[in-house]
C-alpha cells in the first residue's frame, strides 16, 4: 500500500509586548510565581479584559508580511472549557471573524522552494503553568501547583493548510515561520522558554484517496528536532495501525521525548464541546486601513525580498541567500560588510560571513548582534584581501587578532606584524627559480605528468616566502617557469 | 427540542455541576419547562436581522478601544499574597489543585 | 420606632445639617449603626463593619472642617453586594464566596468613596444577581419594610429595603432584567438604571455580561441625580464602558447638567411639550387592576403638568422573556465558569480529583437557582444550539431595540408604565413552575435588552396578598444618555406628589 501523508501545523507564537494581551501585567519571562499576575489574570470576582494595541499591530505586521487579508473588522469569542491554569475556565480567542486570513510562506526543503499557504492567524491569550512537582496536602495526596505569570500572555495562533506532505516539510515550514516572526520583530522566538510551540496534526490516506484520513493532534511541541520525530512516529504508527486492521482514533497526543514517541493525553479525552460564542466583555475590533498602511510603512524588508535583491544586484546564488537571509540581524550585517567594498566582491563578503564570523560566534556562543567586528572593520579587513594586500590565508589570522581585540585596525596588524603580501614579479620570479633549482626531483615528476607535485612545489614557494606571496602569482610564475 | 437525562446528564459534565441520579428527574422537567418558554423564539422570523450584541450597537457602532502597552512592576511577594488571600489552598506562591495527569 | 434617618427626607435636608453642623459625620454614622443593629430582622445586610465606616465618617468630617464638602460628603449608604469591596466581604449572596475578600475595590463603590460618602456596609441580594424577590440569597430572604412577609424585590433587595426602612439614603444596586427598577418599586423607593456603559461594570460581579448595569436607590428623583451622576463615567478598565454620551463626556456632571437644564422651566406646565409614550402591551392582561390604575393616575398627573400622552406600540415586549432568559443564562454560565475552587471560593471536603472537586464545589456553594440558570446557558451554547437559541435570542433582542427607536424617532420624548404586574408577593410563595417568577420581568426586560435608561418612582399603594396596601411604582424609560431628563421628569412629578415621602408604619 502507498500511503501519502498529510500534515497542517498550528503555531501557538507568543507575542513579543511588554504587558500581557487583556491585562497590564509584565510578560517578562522568569518572575517568582504568581507575581507577574493581576486581579485580570487571576479571573477574581468583578475583574474584566481590556486589549493591548500592541499585539494587535504585531497580529497586523504579521498579516502583511505573509500577503494575507488583515480583517478590518473580527471578533474575540470565549471558548469554554475548564482546566485549572485557565482562570476564567474560558479562553479568549478569536472563532469565527479572526484577524488574518489566507497568507503564504515560502521555505525550502533540501534546497527545492516550497510556498504553503496559511489559513488564518488569530489573537488568543496563553494559559498559565501547572507544576507537577513534590506537592502534597496534609492528608498526603498528591498536587499540582498552578502559577498564572504566563497566563494572559499574548498569542497569535498561526494555522496552515494541511498541504505538508513529509516531516522534513513540515519542519521546513515551522523553520521558515519561526525565522519569519523572529524577523519582523513580532516574538523572540525562545522555544525553551515556550515563546513557539507547534502542534502538528496528522494523518495518512492511500495514495490517490482524496478524502482526508482521521487525523490525530501532536501538541506543544517545542523544539524543530522534537517535531521532526514526532512526526516521524506519528506517521508510522498511524499507517501500522491502519495495516493492522485497526483504525486511527481522532485524539490529541504529547510527545515524549524521553521515550521518543507520542502518546494520548488522557485529561483531553472527551470531546469537547466549546461553546464558542462573542465574548460580550470585548466589542468588535476595528482595524482602518490607516492603521494598516501605518504598519506597513514601518516593516522591515521582508526577507524574501532582501533574498531576491541579494540575488539579482549582487549577484549570488540563492543557496548563500538563504543561509545568508536566515535572520534579520545577519542579514543586515552582511550587506554593510558588501557595500563597504567594492563592486564585485559580494561573494567574498558573503563567504566571510557565512565562515569566519559565522564559526567564531558559535565557538563564543554569541549571536550576530554581539559580534566583536563591526560590519565596517571587517569590510576594512575584506578590502585587504581585494586588493592584493594579503592573502585569504593570512587575513584569517588577522581575523583572529581582531576578534580578540576589537580595538585594532586590520592595517595596523598588517603593519606591524609585517603581513603584506608580496605581489613584486621579481622578488616572486627569484623565490619560484630558487625552488625549483632546489627541486629537481620534484620538477621530474611534475613535468612527468603528476599534479600533485606542482601543488607542491607552490607550497615550498609559500614556504620560501613565510606564507606573503600572492598565490595567484605564484602560480602563474611558477607555471611559466616550468612550461618553458 | 425536549432534553433526555443523557442531555442533562452531558450539560452538567459540560458546566462543572454534579447531579445526582436521584436528581436527574425534577431537574430534567424543570429545565424542559424553560425550553418550553424558550420555544416561543423559534418561531420568530428573523430574516435578515443581525444578531445585538452590544445594546448601543444600535445608534452607532462600537468598538473596541485598545490599551497602550505599558507594564506593571512585578509584584512584590507581600502585594501577590494580598491577590491570593482567598486560595483555598497554596504554597511557594502557587495555588494547590489535585494532580492532574496528562 | 422612630430612626434616625426620620428627621431627613432626603440627601439635601442631610447636607445641610451636616453643613450647618447640626450633627457630625461620626454621630451620624454611629446613629445609623445603631439603627441597623436594632433591625436585623429586616435580613437587609450582609456585612457591617462599624470600624470601616466609622473610619470613612472620619474623611469626610475632615472635609467638612476644611470647609472642602462636597455634596455626597458623610451621605450614608450601602452597596449591594454584588460590588467588591475591600474591607467588607463580598459574597454576591452565595455560599460560593461566603468569606471572600476583594483585594481591589469596584470603580463604582471607589466612585462614591471619592466623593466622600460612608459606606455602611455590604447590602443582601439574590444570588448572583439571579431572583426577583431577594429569596434566592444565602443568608435568607430580605423582608419588605411595608410588611415583613412579603419580599423587598430582587435582585438588589438588601438594597431597596435598607433605603425604604431608613437606614441608610442611598444605595447601589445592579440591574440585568429589571434589578433596580423592580425592588424600588416593590419597596416603596426610587431606582435608576442608566443607559448601558455609562457606568463602569468593573469590580461588578458578572451575571450576564451585556445586559448588566450599574443603578442607585434614594429617597427622590433629586437624590438619584446626585448619586447616579457620582457613579458615572468611563472607565478604561472596563472594554464597554462609554467615553462619549452623543459627543458629551461621559464623566460625573454630564447627568446633574441634563438634569439642570430640564428642570429649568418657570412654567406652570413644566412638562409642557413633553410626549409620554404609553406602551399598549404594558396594559393588557397580566397586569393587576389596581396597579394599572394608580399608574394611570400618575399619568394624569403628569398630563396636568403640561405633558401629552401617546398611544405607542412595543410589538415585540412579550418576547424579552424568551430572549433575556436565553442570552442571561447563557452568558451567566461563561461568567460563573470561574468558580472553581481553585483560586478562590467554597471548596469542597471530600472529592476524588480535581474535576470532581470542582463539580462538588460549585454544587454545594451554587443555589439551586443559580445552577438551573447555568444549566440552561450551557444548553443553549452548546453544540447545535447555538444558532437556534443564542443567536436567535439576539436577532430578536435587536427587533426590540428597534421597537423603542421607532417610538422614540418621532412618536415619543419618554415611555411610561407599570414596573410590575403586582405589588410584592409573599415570602415563599413562589410557584413550582420555575417560569412563573420571571414573567413578572415582562415590563423591565425589554430596557435591558435595548440597553435603554430606566427609573422607578412611587406612585401609589394598591392591595396585597391580605389587601394590606403595598407600594405600586411608575416606570420611566428614555432614550440612550436621557438620564438627566428622565430625572427632572420624575423630580417634576415630586414636586407635586408626596408618594415618595410615605414612610414604612406611617398611614398611607
Amino acid at each position: 500500500m502507498n500511503w501519502e501523508v498529510v500534515i497542517g501545523l498550528e503555531a501557538h507564537v507568543q507575542l513579543a509586548t511588554h504587558s500581557k494581551i487583556f491585562s497590564s501585567s509584565s510578560t517578562q519571562y522568569g518572575a517568582a510565581p504568581n507575581t507577574q499576575a493581576n486581579e485580570v489574570d487571576m479571573a477574581l470576582p468583578g475583574s474584566l479584559p481590556v486589549l493591548n494595541r500592541q499585539a494587535v499591530e504585531h497580529a497586523i505586521r504579521f498579516g502583511l508580511a505573509i500577503g494575507a487579508t488583515v480583517s478590518p473588522r473580527s471578533i474575540f469569542a470565549r471558548k469554554n472549557y475548564f482546566y485549572p491554569d485557565l482562570p476564567k475556565n474560558y479562553q479568549i480567542s478569536q472563532y469565527e471573524i479572526p484577524v488574518v486570513l489566507g497568507g503564504t510562506l515560502q521555505c525550502f526543503v533540501d534546497g527545492e522552494p516550497f510556498t504553503f499557504n496559511l489559513t488564518r492567524a488569530h489573537l488568543e491569550e496563553d494559559a498559565g503553568k501547572s507544576i507537577h512537582e513534590n506537592f502534597a496536602t496534609p492528608d498526603g495526596r498528591p498536587c499540582s501547583g498552578i502559577d498564572l505569570n504566563r497566563s494572559g500572555t499574548p498569542l497569535l495562533e498561526i494555522v496552515s493548510e494541511p498541504e505538508m506532505r513529509s516531516a522534513a516539510q513540515a519542519v521546513a515550514y515551522a523553520r521558515a515561520l519561526h525565522a519569519l516572526v523572529v524577523w519582523l520583530g513580532i516574538c523572540d522566538g525562545n522555544m525553551q522558554e515556550g515563546s513557539f510551540r507547534i502542534d502538528a496534526n496528522v494523518s495518512v490516506r492511500p495514495k490517490g484517496q482524496t478524502a482526508f484520513g482521521t487525523r490525530t493532534e501532536t501538541k506543544n511541541v517545542n523544539s524543530f528536532r522534537f517535531l521532526e520525530r514526532a512526526i516521524s512516529y506519528e506517521i508510522r504508527r498511524q499507517i501500522e495501525l491502519i495495516e493492522d486492521g485497526g483504525k486511527v482514533v481522532q485524539e490529541t497526543r504529547l510527545y515524549d521525548a524521553d521515550r521518543d514517541e507520542t502518546r494520548s493525553m488522557r485529561s483531553k479525552e472527551d470531546a469537547h464541546d466549546y461553546r464558542y460564542f462573542p465574548d460580550p466583555d470585548l466589542p468588535p475590533l476595528i482595524i482602518t486601513s490607516a492603521w494598516m498602511a501605518q504598519v506597513q510603512a514601518g516593516m522591515p524588508e521582508l526577507p524574501e525580498e532582501m533574498r531576491r535583491r541579494f540575488v539579482e544586484t549582487l549577484g549570488l546564488s540563492s543557496e548563500d541567500v538563504a543561509q545568508l537571509c536566515h535572520d534579520r540581524q545577519t542579514a543586515q550585517y552582511f550587506e554593510a560588510v558588501a557595500s563597504a567594498l567594492p563592486a564585485g566582491q559580494a561573494k567574498l563578503a558573503a563567504n566571510w560571513v557565512m565562515g569566519e564570523v559565522a564559526a567564531a560566534l558559535n565557538r563564543d556562543e554569541k549571536e550576530i548582534d554581539a559580534c566583536p567586528l563591526s560590519a565596517a572593520a571587517l569590510a576594512k579587513l575584506l578590502l585587504r584581501i581585494s586588493d592584493g594586500t594579503i592573502s585569504n590565508k593570512i587575513a584569517r589570522d588577522v581575523f583572529t587578532e581582531m576578534w580578540s581585540n576589537n580595538t585594532l585596525d586590520a592595517d595596523a596588524i598588517i603593519e606591524a606584524k609585517g603581513l603584506k603580501q608580496i605581489s613584486d614579479s621579481a622578488a616572486i620570479g627569484a623565490m619560484v627559480d630558487e625552488v625549483i633549482a632546489s627541486q629537481p626531483a620534484i620538477v621530474q615528476e611534475y613535468r612527468a605528468g603528476k599534479q600533485k607535485a606542482f601543488n607542491s612545489l607552490v607550497g615550498q614557494v609559500m614556504k620560501l616566502a613565510k606564507g606573503k606571496a600572492n598565490p595567484a602569482q605564484v602560480n602563474d610564475l611558477l607555471k611559466q617557469r616550468l612550461d618553458s | 427540542m425536549a432534553l433526555t437525562e443523557t442531555d442533562v446528564a452531558f450539560v452538567a459534565k459540560l458546566a462543572r455541576l454534579h447531579i445526582t441520579p436521584e436528581q436527574q428527574p425534577a431537574l430534567k422537567h424543570e429545565l424542559n419547562q424553560v425550553m418550553g418558554l424558550i420555544e416561543q423564539l423559534q418561531s420568530i422570523d428573523t430574516k435578515g436581522v443581525e444578531p445585538l450584541a452590544h445594546p448601543l450597537s444600535v445608534l452607532h457602532d462600537i468598538e473596541l478601544r485598545l490599551r497602550e502597552d505599558s507594564s506593571l512592576p512585578t509584584n512584590t511577594i507581600a502585594q501577590r499574597n494580598h491577590l491570593m488571600q482567598n486560595a483555598p489552598a497554596d504554597a511557594d506562591g502557587l495555588f494547590l489543585v489535585p494532580r492532574v495527569i496528562e | 420606632m422612630a430612626l434616625f434617618l426620620d428627621q431627613y427626607a432626603d440627601i439635601l435636608a442631610l447636607r445641610h445639617a451636616l453643613d450647618n453642623k447640626q450633627i457630625s459625620v461620626k454621630e451620624l454614622t454611629q446613629a445609623l449603626l445603631g439603627d441597623i443593629k436594632q433591625n436585623v430582622n429586616l435580613n437587609a445586610f450582609v456585612d457591617v463593619q462599624p470600624e470601616l465606616s466609622l473610619a470613612q465618617a472620619e474623611v469626610a468630617e475632615q472635609s467638612l472642617a476644611r470647609g472642602q464638602a462636597g455634596a455626597l460628603t458623610g451621605i450614608p449608604l450601602g452597596h449591594k453586594d454584588i460590588f467588591v469591596t475591600e474591607g467588607w466581604r463580598t459574597t454576591a449572596g452565595s455560599r460560593m464566596l461566603a468569606n471572600y475578600h476583594s483585594p481591589f475595590d469596584a470603580t463604582v463603590v471607589h466612585a462614591l468613596l471619592k466623593a466622600q460618602t460612608v459606606s455602611l456596609g455590604k447590602l443582601s441580594c439574590d444570588e448572583f444577581a439571579m431572583g426577583s424577590g431577594n429569596e434566592h440569597a444565602a443568608t435568607g430572604p430580605v423582608r419588605n419594610p411595608w410588611d415583613h412577609e412579603v419580599v423587598p424585590g430582587g435582585s438588589s433587595g438588601g438594597s431597596a429595603a435598607a433605603v425604604a426602612a431608613g437606614l441608610i439614603l442611598g444605595a447601589t444596586g445592579t440591574d440585568t432584567g429589571g434589578s433596580v427598577r423592580q425592588p424600588a418599586a416593590l419597596s416603596g423607593i426610587c431606582g435608576i438604571k442608566p443607559t448601558y456603559g455609562v457606568a463602569s461594570r468593573f469590580g461588578m460581579i458578572a451575571y450576564a455580561s451585556s445586559l448588566d448595569q450599574a443603578g442607585v436607590m434614594a429617597r427622590s428623583a433629586a437624590d438619584l441625580a446626585l448619586l447616579l451622576d457620582a457613579i458615572s463615567g468611563f472607565d478604561p478598565r472596563d472594554a464597554t464602558s462609554i467615553e462619549t454620551c452623543r459627543g458629551v463626556a461621559n464623566a460625573p456632571g454630564r447627568i446633574l447638567s441634563d438634569y439642570a437644564r430640564f428642570n429649568d422651566t418657570k412654567n406652570t406646565q413644566p412638562l409642557a411639550g413633553l410626549r409620554i409614550g404609553v406602551p399598549t402591551e404594558y396594559f393588557g392582561d397580566g397586569l393587576n387592576n389596581n396597579v394599572a390604575q394608580a399608574v394611570e393616575q400618575a399619568l394624569v398627573v403628569l398630563e396636568s403638568l403640561g405633558a401629552k400622552r401617546v398611544s405607542i406600540s412595543l410589538p415585540n415586549t412579550a418576547l424579552s422573556i424568551p430572549a433575556y432568559y436565553v442570552i442571561a443564562p447563557a452568558e451567566a454560565s461563561s461568567n460563573l465558569a470561574r468558580y472553581d475552587a481553585v483560586r478562590y471560593g467554597h471548596r469542597t471536603e471530600n472529592y476524588t480529583d480535581l474535576a470532581d472537586m470542582s463539580a462538588r464545589s460549585r454544587t454545594e456553594g451554587f443555589g439551586e437557582e443559580v445552577r438551573k440558570r447555568i444549566m440552561i446557558g450551557t444548553y443553549v451554547l452548546s453544540h447545535g444550539y447555538y444558532d437556534a437559541y443564542y443567536l436567535q435570542a439576539q436577532r430578536v433582542r435587536r427587533l426590540i431595540a428597534q421597537d423603542f427607536q421607532r417610538a422614540f424617532a418621532d412618536q415619543c420624548d419618554v415611555i411610561m408604565g407599570p414596573v410590575t404586574p403586582t405589588v410584592a408577593p409573599a415570602i415563599g410563595s413562589l410557584s413550582t413552575d420555575p417560569t412563573a417568577e420571571w414573567l413578572g420581568d415582562i415590563y423591565t426586560l425589554s430596557v435591558n435588552l435595548a440597553g435603554l435608561p430606566g427609573l422607578s418612582i412611587p406612585c401609589g399603594f394598591a392591595p396585597g396578598h391580605r389587601s394590606q396596601p403595598l407600594p405600586v411604582g411608575l416606570q420611566m424609560i428614555g432614550n440612550y444618555f436621557d438620564e438627566g431628563r428622565l430625572l427632572a421628569v420624575a423630580h417634576q412629578f415630586q414636586l407635586v406628589t408626596d408618594w415618595h415621602q410615605r414612610r414604612p408604619g406611617a398611614p398611607t
